[in-house]
C-alpha cells in the first residue's frame, strides 16, 4: 500500500508568557492510500493541534512547528506559502468540528462552494454552480435547487455538516482531515454524516484522518488507529488490535470508559486524575501519574515503542521483557461488539 | 415589507411630533424673547413686534400654529433676518452642511475601517500600535482644538489650503479633516476589535482550508462579518457630524446649517430654532431607518421586517 502522508518527528510548540506550552511532542504516523485513520484521544491530548499543522492553519507566533510532513514528495512544512494554498482544498481538505461556526454566515452556501472550485479546477462560475449542485445532491440535500441560494442560518446542523462535506470534497481531495466532525451533532445525525463520509470515500477513494475522542466513532468509521496523549502517540494498531489486543494501559482506560450497550446498570468508569501539564512535560511516561500499572522506571524514562505486529506499536514499559505479566481488565473486551453495530 | 415600512413610517411620525413639542415647550420655558437683545426698544415697538409675530397669542395657539406650519414645510419667516423664510435658509445652507458631511463620513470611513483592520492583521505589532495611537489621539483631541492646529499648519505654515470660508473644493478639506478625526478613530477601534473577534471564528479558518489567499480571506470572508458594528455606528455619526459641524463651521466660517443654528438660538430666532429643529430630527430618523435597512442588507441573517422562518 502506498503512503499519501507520513509525518515524522512532529512538534508543536506555543510560546506564552508562561513558558512554552508543547501541545504536540514527537508524532509518528503515517496514512495510507484510501484508508481511514483515526485519531483518538481526551481533550487537551493534542489531536486537533495536529490535524491544524498537516493544513499549516497554525498561526506562528505563537505556535512553532517543527518534523515533516512528507505528501507527494513534498514536506508541508516547508513549501512555500503560496504553494500551500494550492494544495489546501485541493489536495488536502478539513472538515472541522462544529458545523454552525464552520459556514460563513453572510455568504450564500452555493458561493462557499464554488469559491475553491473557481480557483482550484480553473472552472467558470456557470460550470462550478452547476458542479456545486451536483455536490450538494451527492451529501444528500434535498431541494439542492433551492438550497444553493440560501445562507447556513436557514440550514440545520445536520444539513450544515453535509454542506461542509460538500465543500471539502468538492476538489476530490487525496486526503480530508477531519476534525471531530460528528462531536457537535444529534447521535441520529452522527450515523448518518458517518455513514456519509465512508460512502464518499468508497466513490472518490480519499484517504481521511478521522480526529476523534469517541471510540464508538472508531469502531464504526476507522481502519487503523493511533491513541494520543499529552502530545504522543502511546499506541497505534488496526481497529481490530486496538479492540482486542490493546497494549497500553490508557487504552484499556479509554475502552473502559465507553458505556456499556447490554442494558446493565454500572456507572460511566472514568479514567482518574489528569493529564500532565505541557507546559512542563514530565521526563517519563506521561502517563505515570494515573497508570494503575505503573513502575518505577515508568517515572524516570520514558518508554520506547515495543513493536507488537507489522502494523502494532505501544509505548508502554508493560512490554519490555522483565516487566511483570499484566493481563488488561476483561470487561474492556465485551464493549467494542456493542459499538460496531 | 411595505407593512414594515409603513409600520416604521408611523413611529418615526410619532417620534418627531414628540421632538418639535418638546422644543416648543422648552424654548417657551427659556427667558427673553427674541426682542430682548435689542436695546431701549420702546415698549409700543415690542408689543406691536410681539403682536405680528403672533406671541402674545396664549401658548396652545402658538403651539397649534406651529404644529401647522410644519405640516405644511412653511416654517415661517425669520425674525432676526428680515424677508427670509426659514424654508430659505435651509435651502441655502444645508447643500453646504451636507457637502461637508459627505466628505467627513467618507474619510472617517475609509480610513478608519483600514486603521481598524490594518490594527486587527497585525495584531500586536508595530502597525497595529501605530494605528491604535492614532486612533486614541483622535478620540482624546476635540475638533475644535484640532481645527485650530490644522489652520495653524496647513494654511498659515504651509499655505496649502485656504484658512477658511467656503468657495471651492480645497477650502472643504480642513473642515472636513477636522470633522472626520473622532469618528474616524471611533470607527478604527470598533472595526479593530470586530475584526479580531472574526478572525478567530472557523469559517475564516474554513476559508484558509479552502486554499483561499490571505488577501481574499480578508475581503471576501472577514469584511462584510466585521463591519456590523461600524455600521450600527453610522445612524447616530450622520447626526453627530451635522451637529459636530456647529462648531467647524463657526470656526472656517463656513455659511452651513450648523453655523445657522448657531446664530439662531444666541438670537433666540424662534422660527428658525424650531424650524431648523424640526430638519435635523427628520435627518435623524430617516438616517437610522436607513442603517436598519442597511442590516438587513449586509446580514442575511437580520431579516428586516419578517418574522424568523423557524
Amino acid at each position: 500500500m502506498n503512503k499519501v502522508l507520513d509525518v515524522n518527528g512532529l512538534k508543536v510548540t506555543f510560546k506564552s508568557f508562561d513558558g512554552d506550552v508543547q501541545a504536540v511532542r514527537g508524532l509518528d504516523f503515517y496514512l495510507n492510500e484510501k484508508e481511514t485513520l483515526a485519531i483518538v484521544g481526551e481533550s487537551g491530548s493534542g489531536k486537533s493541534v495536529t490535524s491544524q499543522s498537516i493544513m499549516r492553519l497554525i498561526s506562528s507566533p505563537p505556535g512553532i512547528v517543527e518534523g515533516s510532513i512528507m505528501f507527494e514528495e513534498k514536506d508541508l512544512n516547508e513549501v512555500s506559502e503560496k504553494e500551500m494554498e494550492s494544495i489546501r482544498g485541493k489536495e488536502i481538505s478539513m472538515i472541522f468540528q462544529d458545523p454552525m461556526t464552520s459556514l460563513n454566515p453572510t455568504m450564500r452556501i452555493g458561493r462557499q462552494i464554488t469559491e475553491g472550485l473557481i480557483k482550484h479546477q480553473n472552472m467558470t462560475k456557470k460550470e462550478a454552480f452547476n458542479r456545486a449542485l451536483q455536490l450538494l445532491k451527492l451529501v444528500g440535500i434535498p431541494d439542492s435547487e433551492e438550497r444553493i441560494h440560501q445562507y447556513a442560518h436557514q440550514f440545520s446542523g445536520g444539513m450544515r455538516q453535509r454542506v461542509v462535506i460538500a465543500i471539502a470534497l468538492a476538489c476530490n481531495p487525496k486526503i480530508l482531515v477531519a476534525d471531530e466532525p460528528t462531536t457537535a451533532l444529534d447521535v441520529t445525525i452522527q450515523a448518518q454524516i458517518l455513514e456519509l463520509m465512508k460512502d464518499l470515500q468508497q466513490k472518490t477513494g480519499t484517504s481521511i484522518i478521522l480526529i476523534t475522542h469517541d471510540l464508538g466513532v472508531v469502531a464504526k468509521a476507522a481502519s487503523r488507529v493511533a491513541v494520543m496523549y499529552s502530545g504522543k502517540i502511546v499506541e497505534t494498531g488496526t481497529v481490530d488490535e486496538i479492540f482486542y489486543e490493546p497494549k497500553h494501559p490508557y487504552t484499556w482506560g479509554l475502552l473502559g470508559s465507553m458505556p456499556k450497550l447490554d442494558g446493565s446498570k454500572e456507572l460511566l468508569n472514568a479514567i482518574p486524575g489528569t493529564p500532565p501539564d505541557l507546559a512542563n512535560p514530565p521526563k517519563g511516561c506521561p502517563f505515570v501519574t494515573r497508570c494503575p500499572y505503573a513502575m518505577n522506571i515508568c517515572e524516570e524514562r520514558n518508554p520506547e515503542y515495543t513493536t507488537i505486529s507489522d502494523t502494532h506499536k505501544s509505548a508502554c514499559w508493560l512490554q519490555e521483557r522483565l516487566a511483570p505479566d499484566v493481563e488488561p481488565p476483561q470487561d474492556i473486551f465485551i464493549r467494542r461488539e456493542d459499538h460496531a453495530r | 415589507m411595505i407593512r414594515f415600512l409603513l409600520k416604521r413610517f408611523g413611529y418615526m411620525l410619532l417620534s418627531f411630533i414628540i421632538i418639535i413639542s418638546l422644543t416648543f415647550f422648552l424654548m417657551k420655558l427659556a427667558p427673553g424673547g427674541p426682542f430682548t437683545s435689542e436695546e431701549n426698544l420702546p415698549k409700543e415697538i415690542e408689543e406691536k413686534l410681539n403682536e405680528t409675530y403672533g406671541l402674545n397669542d396664549p401658548w396652545y395657539k402658538q403651539y397649534a400654529n406651529y404644529l401647522g406650519s410644519i405640516a405644511k414645510w412653511d416654517l415661517g419667516d425669520s425674525f432676526k433676518s428680515r424677508g427670509q423664510s426659514i424654508n430659505d435658509i435651509i435651502n441655502r445652507s444645508f447643500p453646504i452642511s451636507l457637502i461637508l458631511g459627505f466628505e467627513a463620513i467618507l474619510i472617517a470611513l475609509s480610513l478608519g475601517v483600514l486603521l481598524g483592520v490594518i490594527g486587527a492583521l497585525r495584531h500586536n505589532k508595530a502597525p497595529d500600535y501605530v494605528a491604535m495611537s492614532v486612533a486614541i489621539f483622535g478620540i482624546s483631541v476635540p475638533s475644535f482644538i484640532l481645527a485650530t492646529v490644522l489652520q495653524y499648519v496647513f494654511a498659515l505654515k504651509l499655505g496649502w489650503f485656504p484658512v477658511a470660508r467656503f468657495e471651492s473644493f480645497t477650502h472643504t478639506i480642513l473642515p472636513a479633516l477636522a470633522l472626520s478625526f473622532m469618528p474616524m478613530a471611533f470607527i478604527a477601534r470598533l472595526m479593530r476589535t470586530s475584526m479580531l473577534e472574526v478572525m478567530n471564528q472557523d469559517y475564516v479558518k474554513m476559508a484558509k482550508a479552502k486554499g483561499m489567499q490571505s488577501k481574499v480571506v480578508v475581503f471576501r470572508h472577514l469584511l462584510r462579518n466585521a463591519i456590523m458594528p461600524v455600521v450600527s455606528f453610522l445612524g447616530p455619526l450622520v447626526v453627530q457630524i451635522l451637529t459636530g459641524s456647529f462648531i467647524i463651521e463657526n470656526i472656517f466660517g463656513i455659511p452651513g446649517l450648523g453655523f445657522e443654528y448657531l446664530t439662531s438660538i444666541t438670537n433666540r430666532d424662534y422660527t428658525a430654532i424650531m424650524g431648523i429643529t424640526a430638519f435635523f430630527s427628520i435627518l435623524l430618523l430617516v438616517s437610522i431607518l436607513l442603517v436598519d435597512l442597511l442590516y438587513g442588507f449586509i446580514d442575511p441573517r437580520i431579516k428586516v421586517g419578517k418574522k424568523e422562518a423557524h
